[in-house]
């Protein structure tokens, strides 16, 4: 079975341990959700699975498509599939979209290859529309100057153009009011697909009503301690994040 | 990234040299009769070789300028340098007559390719003379002169010798000193009035020989409403001593003519680059210099405008590109000596690795003047942590009716930016390139298109290297 697949996975910053011994299996085709409170590691698992150079990771594996990835270049683990929408998109001044998301397209192409340009705006084009993005968005520099809603229509944009095998949305729902939050689910929703993995972090349960998952997992002190359909995060978002600390302490 | 084009230039294309036989060489290090030996292998007239040898007094008297330029300048060595080396052929006018040796140094870098797709006319040097210099007839007919220095000088004196040597004096600084006393090669264009040139002219430099030093002297008359755009490049090999080319370039616009000279500087990295460059600039006339220094050991070069007629426009467009081992010290020089002139200067640098980069400004408005303007802005990149950037703006405007604008920002290429375009796919070389590029991209549109696609390219090259 091809799978995003973590194994006990443990990773640190500056000596600090965040992910302990963590471990998940993200099938493709599914949608899963991890939630849980604020630090406890739900970013840090984002950008270790991306291959963020500041964390050290101490013990364990991970698996794309049974391909071990740890230890793998950033821009390495990209190009093998794994697309990660930032809870904080990066401002690049000077760099357009159109010619962002193209670099990012042609440097998955073998050596010498290039991107047709006329297919690659009318791809860009019917995808922007879909996201409500006006066409002007194309020549502004990439993400300088964007509203919140504007930076996570950008990553949606971003990840439907590279079509990426698996994909992990870091609070792609912080920031955004009720008629962005539809216009963003439903740019993920279109991006379900058989052949691809989808894991949603979020804090906050009411994402899941537009992006419904088929697993929701609780994340706690840098561990997965609950897994569950998708009446967990109802659960959770009743009884509130203190419930799961007195279960665990329990 | 981007494809080759017809105006290719890149640092590896470069490195390559042939062994050339000197008919004619001036030997190593400089003394008077190094001077008089340049003169009479010219046959030139004497108060050409007066000129010369003046120029090498004024040249011994003066000092290098360390008390406000780099210490680096020290390590010059002036007695180790050949100051001429030539076949002793005339230019050819047919790409058949070239000798061999240097055809094939010319063709491996596109020349005759460029020439025959957008150029009105080309002028190829190698070492101290022009090998080849070739206009379309169409303009010859129209009065339009594209000649070298010796010609200028020799056939030509009632156009070029009243403005010879006027808009850069002698003594402007020990390098124009320099050039003055042996200079050789250049070119020296006429434009008559009325005259718009729609293709460009262009100049190609080349530095065959190992310590070797390259003095042109380039002297540019627009007449009365005329227009031409000239474009220069420049490569030398990688030798392991340092070379010396210390060009002099004088513009001169008449009342209404635009002139813009592109450079396009890629020297290899042993070379001392010191060049003065300046224009007058007479009533409603334009001036535009374009300077991207991506080459060289160390470069000093200030373009300059000075706006002696009404209504003048000045501007100076400048990339300059510091890697590891390289000083790219630039800058611009605005003198307003008219009322309602203007001036622009948009200077852009990246420095990378070790590389430093200097910005050096001049603008002067002198009291009497009213409603002159200026606008200044440079920006300047850093990639590493140990790349370094320095800006020495000198601003001396008087008078109440004048403005001038000044903005410099300092923005470096974040940890974070790099994560995230690694992110998607690119890698690191990749994602400074972007970067570089998108921080030179809003002044590179202003550029010839043939030269602005090349730029792109060569900013890529340099990103491939740098980073590890």
């Amino acid at each position: 079975m091809n799978s995003l697949k973590i194994k006990n996975l443990s990773a640190s910053i500056s000596d600090q341990q965040i992910l302990k011994e963590l471990s998940l299996e993200v099938p493709q085709g599914e949608v899963h959700a991890i939630m849980g409170p604020n630090g406890s590691g739900k970013s840090t698992l984002s950008k270790v699975l991306a291959g963020h150079p500041d964390y050290e990771v101490t013990n364990g594996q991970v698996y794309m498509n049974q391909e071990s990835i740890l230890g793998k270049h950033a821009d390495e683990i990209a190009r093998l599939g794994l697309f990660l929408a930032f809870q904080y998109p990066v401002e690049v001044p000077g760099v357009s979209i159109a010619n962002f998301i193209r670099a990012a397209l042609k440097a998955r192409l073998p050596e010498g290859e290039s991107i047709k340009a006329v297919e690659y705006y009318k791809s860009l084009y019917s995808k922007m529309d879909a996201l409500g993005m006006d066409r002007k968005f194309t020549s502004r520099a990439l993400n300088d100057g964007f509203s919140g809603g504007e930076k996570k229509r950008c990553e949606i944009l971003q990840m439907s153009m590279l079509e990426p095998k698996y994909c992990i949305l870091d609070e792609t729902d912080s920031g955004l009011d009720i008629d962005a939050l539809r216009i963003v689910s439903g740019g993920v929703n279109n991006l379900r697909s058989q052949e691809r993995g989808i894991l949603v972090i979020t804090h906050y349960q009411r994402l899941l009503e537009y992006i419904v998952p088929d697993v929701v997992h609780v994340m706690w002190d840098g561990k997965i301690v609950r897994s569950g359909d998708k009446s967990l995060a109802i659960e959770l978002e009743t009884k509130g994040y203190d419930w799961i600390k007195e279960e665990i302490a329990a | 990234m981007i494809q080759p084009n017809e105006f290719d230039i890149d640092t590896e294309k470069g490195n390559f040299h042939f062994d050339t036989n000197y008919a004619f060489n001036a030997g190593v290090g400089l003394n008077e009769e190094v001077v008089r030996y340049i003169s009479d292998v010219k046959q030139e007239e004497k108060w050409i070789l007066d000129f010369r040898l003046k120029a090498y007094q004024t040249f011994l008297k003066k000092p290098v300028p360390t008390h406000w330029a780099t210490e680096d300048l020290n390590n010059i060595d002036f007695d180790v340098i050949r100051y001429y080396l030539a076949k002793g052929q005339q230019p050819s006018r047919s790409w058949e007559d070239v000798p061999e040796d240097i055809k094939n140094t010319f063709e491996r870098l596109g020349i005759p390719e460029q020439e025959r797709k957008f150029l009105a006319g080309v002028e190829a040097q190698f070492d101290s003379e022009a090998a080849y210099s070739r206009m379309k007839d169409d303009l010859e007919k129209e009065g339009v002169l594209f000649v070298g220095s010796t010609e200028g000088l020799s056939d030509y004196p009632e156009i070029f010798k009243k403005w010879f040597g006027k808009v850069i004096p002698t003594s402007d600084n020990k390098f124009s000193a320099l050039n003055s006393a042996v200079f050789s090669g250049g070119s020296f264009i006429y434009i008559p009035p009325g005259v718009k040139l729609t293709q460009p002219l262009q100049a190609y430099f080349r530095i065959n020989a190992e310590n070797f030093g390259q003095f042109e002297r380039t002297l540019i008359i627009a007449d009365e409403g005329a227009e031409v755009t000239y474009m220069e490049g420049c490569t030398a090999p990688k030798f392991e001593t340092s070379t010396l080319h210390s060009a002099v370039v004088e513009l001169v616009a008449l009342k209404g003519a635009k002139i813009q000279y592109v450079t396009v500087q890629n020297w290899s990295n042993n070379v001392f680059n010191l060049v003065t460059k300046r224009a007058i600039a007479e009533e409603e006339a334009e001036v535009r210099w374009i300077d991207c220094n991506i080459g060289s050991r160390l470069t000093m070069k200030y373009p300059g405008v000075i706006l002696r007629g009404r209504k003048a426009r000045g501007e100076v467009l400048s990339i300059a590109l510091a890697n590891d081992g390289q000083h790219q010290d630039t800058g611009a020089k605005m003198i307003h000596a008219a009322e309602e002139t203007s001036s622009n200067i948009i200077a852009k640098s990246i420095s990378i690795g070790k590389g430093r980069s200097s910005y050096r400004g001049l603008v002067k408005m002198p009291k009497h003047l009213k409603n002159c303007k200026n606008n200044t802005e440079c920006d300047a990149l850093l990639i590493n942590s140990d790349s370094q950037t320095d800006t020495y703006p000198a601003i001396s405007v008087q008078g109440d009716g004048n403005s001038v604008q000044h903005e410099a920002t300092v923005s470096k290429v974040s940890a974070e930016q790099i994560f995230y375009m690694k992110q998607r796919g690119l890698s690191e070389p990749e994602a400074m390139s972007l970067c570089v590029n998108g921080f030179v991209n809003d002044l590179i549109r202003e550029f010839p298109m043939e030269y602005s696609v090349e730029l792109k390219r060569l900013i890529d090259l340099e990103m491939e290297g740098s980073v590890g």
